[in-house]
């Protein structure tokens, strides 16, 4: 971001960016920037806080009074994410007579999914499957963790996209079932660490992983926060 | 792991910078029209996902109410967004500082690039979508542009 940063400078507009790590904004210098020590996902700090969001845009906007660059200042509050706390979230109890129990898990999940929908208006949930889709696709990937090639499963996609609408399918369905809204990664550690789904996905990886599959599509199926020691071998 | 072990693992990553960093007198800030630039890879509906490696942009008229995070990468979080957009896009919040006149006005064009991009010399951003980017911001008489990550 920081070389943009300085593109848009050469341009002729003043900049003012954002940082959220901070080796990489000391390594790309741009013009001016305030480093928020916030999770990553959220550089404005909290989301339905508009007077925190104010402030930080507030002190961001002062790096404009600064009389040459370039000027890099450290924002005073740093939030931190709770990747090591997974969410206290109830799995609704799951109709296994027909599906495997991770299918059937990610279909009891869906009318949560479909409140948070209706609560919020956005999902991440769309990249290769609709929602609808997610258990059929976990069905597919539990045919790794048995052993078959994720190359003859006949993915309708990019797996590591459709393992992002699955995490994103469950982190969504979180914000309904949890009492307050998820602090940063403690959805997404619920997702790998509490569900079927998750440890499915979790499992997939590994296996992809030792049987030599092309780095970025075993890398990509979840987040490096959720890489556990179990696959460094 | 959290955050604060990926920011470290991330922060060494190789990046680009030029060997001049430019520098723009900024217009005063209750006169300056404000542009957000993000790198989250926003997407409007009808625009393709992105992968890894894009370097383009997509435009964001300044009422798209249909956004979507769409970036390549699984490494951050998606939570908030999902909760308020604002915590990635703040542009109800540039509203509020425009009705303040704190900021002059929002443009009413964005743009949104991908960040955590595999080639760190960027070329194609500095030689090419760069500076087309920087053309619509020009068209949309831009002052000041804010740059956001996630």
């Amino acid at each position: 971001m920081g070389t943009l940063a300085s593109v848009l400078e050469h341009a002729g507009f003043a900049t003012v960016a954002l940082s959220s790590i901070r080796g990489q904004i000391e390594t790309t210098s741009p013009p001016r920037a305030l480093h928020c020590e916030f999770p990553l996902g959220r550089p404005l700090g909290k989301p339905n806080d508009a007077d925190f969001q104010r402030e930080v845009l507030i002190a961001a906007f002062s790096l404009l009074e600064e009389p040459d660059g370039p000027v890099l200042v450290d924002y005073p509050i740093s939030i931190e994410d709770d990747a090591d706390a997974p969410l206290s979230c109830p799995i609704p109890p799951s109709d296994t007579s027909d599906r495997n129990p991770t299918a059937a898990e990610a279909l009891g999940l869906l009318p949560a999914w479909r409140r948070t929908q209706e609560t919020y208006g956005r999902s991440t949930v769309g990249k290769v499957v609709t929602a609808e889709q997610v258990p059929d696709m976990l069905d597919l990937f539990t045919r790794i963790t048995d052993g078959e090639s994720w190359e003859d499963i006949g993915f309708p996609g990019d797996p590591t996209k459709i393992a992002a609408d699955i995490k994103n399918f469950y982190e969504e369905a979180a914000i309904s079932l949890s009492n307050l809204p998820p602090s940063a990664r403690s959805a997404e550690s619920w997702f790998v660490t509490e569900t079927l789904g998750g440890q499915t996905i979790q499992t997939a990886r590994i296996k992809m992983k030792e049987a030599g599959v092309k780095f970025y599509f075993w890398y990509y199926l979840l987040p490096m926060t959720q890489h556990h020691e179990v696959d460094t071998k | 792991m959290s955050d604060k072990q990926l920011r470290s693992k991330l922060g060494g990553l190789e990046g680009f910078a030029f060997d001049q960093i430019p520098w723009t007198a900024p217009k005063p800030l209750h006169e300056s029209r404000v542009a957000i630039v993000t790198t989250a890879g926003l997407r409007v509906e009808d625009d393709a996902d992105w992968n890894a490696g894009d370097q383009g942009f997509t435009e964001i008229p300044r009422d798209a109410d249909d956004l979507t995070l769409a970036h390549y990468s699984p490494n951050f979080d998606r939570v908030g967004w999902v909760l308020d957009k604002n915590v990635v896009f703040p542009i109800d919040r540039l509203h509020e500082l425009a009705e303040e006149g704190i900021i002059g006005s929002v443009a009413e064009t964005h743009i949104s690039f991908m960040g955590a991009q595999p080639d760190h010399t960027l070329e194609t951003i500095r030689l090419d979508s760069g500076p087309a980017a920087a053309k619509l911001l020009t068209d949309a008489e831009v002052d000041l542009v804010l740059l956001t990550p996630v």
